[in-house]
């Protein structure tokens, strides 16, 4: 992925199907200063639809999905 | 050499540990101490159905004596702990709540309890500051997430005569992730038994873009309460409540007006946790997903509620990992290497999903596995109450 984002905070929700990977990603944000960036690492197809969704619903800046082996790193910079 | 194993928490998952401990380790090998702040049991997944009168807040299927349950090896102390000394090796107890000593300690106010092995079952707490709106005005907003929260919520069901009523989320994450769901099923069936329904609006606020984190028991459960008339808002992060307008607001920015609001509280790790500079943010702690030891700690084992895993907060979590636990301690002890296959933990969780009119359905799920719920049935329904009893005979003692 792009060298140029500095993450504050990574969670491994891999695997998690219950409370899942969106979840996992809200309870991050939550503890995340504004303006810092979190990632979270998701096995799950749906979460490529529900993350950005959730993203733009509550108006945080998505930095994007970088695909790794088996899974995806999701990116998120936490706008307010 | 006699090792001191000390086990903070006597909840599901630190019950089984030290009974499976007891079962397996010699008197000279090892001296297992289990350390709770009340010295009684519950059984958490009762509360659900206390405001709907269905158990009674006393009765032992909700409440046993933890002194009862345990192995006559293991040393129970009822009392606070204070302060986890990590690099000391060594646990700070004092007084428990409305005890004059620490139980099992000979009259002291205070011990110190040096370990070789830690092992923090040491839950959630509730923090409703988390939540703005909460902590000002109690008797304002329900809860099922205590004993006495859920009476208090069966009173105000009591006289409740028609209106709306809001079902959510304060905080994640919470225990229990269905339980707002099952209660919205019950509660839907408990005001149409009391004629109550047709002048009730009932609405179900989540934080998903969907009912439910599965979306396999999404689908299932989404069109039930479209049939029963449970209004749905989803992508509702709760972010502050109006007791006074009666509102409660999101972080996406939506208002929702109530009569009566039922709220999972905010939960955060135990407050020993925050203050021993264990956990986290919100006081969880970092636990290695396979071996459950605590990151970068050496002898610490976490399970159950307290750890930072993406599992569900659950008791049956918290069984699956004690089992780990216990081997991995066990073996450790005996100077073996852990046996594959029960020395690491798989994510597993097993857990019912009650649907209301009698019907449940059921979630077995893994880190490898989604759950494939089978279609609501009494079935299951049946086997939940048949759990809810056997409980107490079979799961803190470890024998399943």
């Amino acid at each position: 992925m792009s060298t140029d984002i500095t993450i504050n905070k990574e969670i491994d929700a891999r695997g998690s199907f219950c409370p899942g990977p969106l979840m996992e990603l809200i309870r991050g944000i939550k503890v995340l200063p504004v303006g810092g960036v979190l990632a979270v690492l998701s096995g799950d197809p749906g979460s490529a639809k529900d993350i950005p969704a959730w993203i733009q619903k509550a108006k945080h800046e998505y930095l994007g999905a970088f695909p790794e082996q088996g899974y995806t790193r999701f990116v998120v910079r936490k706008a307010h | 050499m006699l090792q001191r194993i000390l086990i903070i928490g006597g909840g599901v998952g630190g019950t089984i540990v030290a009974n499976l401990l007891a079962r397996s380790l010699r008197h000279q090998e090892a001296e297992i101490t289990l350390i709770d702040s009340t010295g009684k049991h519950a059984y958490m997944p009762g509360w659900l159905y206390l405001p709907f009168n269905h158990l009674n807040a006393e009765s032992d299927q909700l409440i046993r004596p933890e002194r009862d349950l345990l192995n006559n090896h293991v040393h129970l102390v009822t009392g606070e702990v204070q302060k986890i000394d990590h690099e000391n090796h060594q646990i700070h107890v004092g007084r428990g709540l409305g005890l004059n000593e620490v139980a099992g300690t000979d009259g002291a106010n205070e011990a110190i309890y040096p370990y070789d092995y830690l092992v923090l079952a040491t839950g959630a707490r509730l923090e409703l500051s988390d939540l703005p709106g909460l902590t000002e005005a109690q008797d304002k907003w329900h809860h099922f997430y205590s004993p006495e929260g859920s009476l208090q919520l069966r009173e105000a069901l009591s006289t409740f005569e028609g209106g709306r009523i809001v079902v959510t989320v304060g905080g994640i994450p919470y225990r229990c992730p269905p339980a707002p769901l099952e209660f919205t099923f019950l509660l839907d069936e408990w005001l149409r038994k009391h004629n109550l329904r047709q002048r009730t609006e009932l609405h179900y606020l989540y934080p998903l873009p969907r009912v439910f984190p599965i979306e396999s028991v999404a689908e299932v459960a989404a069109p039930l309460l479209e049939e029963r008339g449970v209004l749905t808002t989803v992508f509702f992060n709760a972010e502050a409540v109006d007791t006074e307008r009666k509102v409660i607001s999101s972080m996406e920015g939506e208002e929702i007006p109530y009569d009566l609001l039922v709220i999972v509280p905010p939960h955060r790790g135990a407050k020993v946790i925050e203050s021993s500079g264990l956990g986290d943010e919100q006081g969880w702690l970092p636990t290695d997903r396979a071996t459950l030891e605590v990151k970068g700690r050496e002898h610490i084992y976490a399970l159950g509620d307290a750890t930072d895993l993406p599992v569900s907060k659950s008791g049956s979590a918290a069984h699956f990992e004690a089992k780990v636990v216990a081997h991995r301690l066990i073996a450790e002890i005996h100077g073996e290497l852990p046996k594959d296959g029960e020395a690491s933990y798989d994510g597993e969780v097993m857990c019912f999903l009650e649907t209301g009119q009698g019907k449940a359905t059921q979630l077995v799920f893994d880190y490898e596995h989604p759950p494939r719920p089978p279609r609501p049935s009494r079935y299951y329904h049946m086997e939940k109450q048949l759990f809810n009893r056997a409980y107490w005979h079979l799961v803190p003692q470890g024998l399943v």
